[in-house]
């Protein structure tokens, strides 16, 4: 089991292994006749405890496009959780399936323990507001490809950071390179984590929290929006009050760098004004499409194929 | 107050005073059927007062519950009236089934025979927190 290389949170890969990484999502876009057979015969199980639109079909379609197979489920009532079996014994169960395996569920350090009870690859899908690491990989190359460089970069989160799992894995990601700052920009209600101050204050980056967007957007190189998420609350006012905190409209833009790239890990409700679509700054479809070939990616190198 | 020496058993040295009966029920040791002291407020040139338990017979500590409630805690082992061993006791690197993850989103709050387990993030605050959700321990 000491062999088997997990992706439970982004800090799982050293910086050498996500530029491989990216290299790779490089490669088989150029010559993508060369990745079609690659997994034939390998097996990929999806495993969704919680909905998902473009996490578990990007992995999905990633799998297909390397020539391997997948099977799963995409919600846990069509699973046997919704008869009250554990996460262990599922994955127990699925690891006889499946060459390797990407999940998401609701309750955080899931996919630790999935790790723990297979000698399959485990691929954290998401698991509660805790981390998304695939969805960093995502936005690494989504930025590597938009603005060449990891470092020296101002970026804004902007949301909820308080369950915003994709934010706190991204801040996470970043914190290794040079030269960057974070604008953390969220109601006073849905700051981030103390232990992601904690680790920010550890790495020497600089930070600060505003709850006015108009207030830092002239600044940013990257803004990075993120929904309030309903599943999250556990109370269905502190949820309304709160949903409607941050909308981008091309009017707030206008402040904005011509060079700013707009992300957003999807999916939205009226945090971007579809207005926005249009902007050449607009980034958040070209980060799906960048999801897909980052996924494909990692298949390889956690099967060892690359 | 005299209280006789241990011949064969362990002595909980500097415990923070008030706190000897806090570990004393954290121990069980009141299943024990030897002879267990108990002194309280004990004039200490390091600390001002301290706790110490006299514990008549050879037991297995869980020195890492031991370090978590109190890390000043020294552990005497006695044999035949003399100290054979004399551990001082530090914050442990990891928790293993002695506190639990009060966090309501951690996978710990729903499956039942998961190890509890918590790291060390910070000596100074003595701060934990759950290797599965990242929670701190409060």
């Amino acid at each position: 089991m000491e062999n088997v290389r997990n992706l439970i949170n982004i800090t799982d890969l050293t910086l050498e292994e996500i530029d491989h990484l990216i290299e790779i999502a490089d490669d088989i876009v150029a010559h993508p006749e060369e990745y079609q057979d690659i997994c034939a015969h390998k097996k990929l199980a999806t495993l969704f405890f919680e909905p998902s639109t473009r996490t578990r079909l990007s992995f999905e379609a990633a799998m297909l496009e390397l020539g391997g197979s997948v099977l799963g489920f995409s919600s846990a009532n069509s699973s046997s959780a919704a008869k009250g079996e554990s996460v262990s014994d599922t994955i127990r169960t699925v690891g006889c399936y499946a060459d390797i395996i990407a999940m998401r569920h609701p309750k955080e350090g899931a996919p630790i323990v999935a790790a723990q009870r297979t000698t399959v690859p485990i691929i954290n899908g998401g698991d509660g507001g805790h981390f998304h690491p695939t969805q960093t990989l995502t936005d690494l190359l989504t930025i590597k490809r938009r603005k060449g460089t990891f470092n020296n970069l101002t970026i804004g989160l902007c949301g909820d950071h308080q369950c915003g799992r994709t934010g706190h894995s991204l801040v996470e990601a970043m914190l290794r390179y040079e030269g960057i700052e974070f604008v953390l920009i969220s109601p006073n209600e849905l700051r981030v984590p103390d232990y992601i101050k904690e680790k920010m204050n550890a790495a020497n980056v600089k930070w600060k929290e505003v709850t006015r967007l108009e207030d830092a957007i002239e600044e940013l190189d990257i803004l990075y929006m993120t929904r309030v998420q309903r599943e999250r609350f556990f109370n269905e006012e502190d949820y309304i009050r709160l949903k409607d905190s941050y909308i981008l409209d091309l009017e707030k833009l206008k402040h904005a760098k011509k060079d700013l790239s707009i992300m957003h890990p999807l999916p939205r409700v009226n945090e971007i004004s579809v207005e926005v679509d249009d902007d050449p700054r607009a980034d958040y479809f070209f980060q799906a499409l960048c999801g897909k070939h980052i996924r494909m990616a990692l298949i390889l190198f956690l099967l060892g194929i690359k | 107050m005299n209280i006789d020496g241990v011949k064969n058993g362990i002595v909980l040295d500097h415990i923070h005073a008030g706190e000897s009966m806090r570990i004393y029920n954290y121990l069980h040791l009141d299943k024990l059927d030897c002879c267990v002291a108990i002194i309280q407020n004990v004039n200490s040139t390091k600390y001002g007062k301290k706790d110490i338990i006299k514990i008549d017979t050879n037991i297995d500590l869980d020195l890492d519950m031991l370090g978590y409630i109190d890390s000043n805690i020294t552990v005497n082992k006695v044999k035949d009236g003399k100290l054979l061993k004399k551990v001082h006791l530090a914050l442990p690197e990891t928790l293993t089934q002695v506190i639990k993850c009060k966090n309501p989103r951690c996978i710990t709050s729903v499956e039942q025979e998961i190890v509890h387990k918590f790291k060390l993030v910070n000596k100074d605050k003595k701060t934990y927190r759950c290797i599965y959700c990242d929670a701190e321990n409060k």
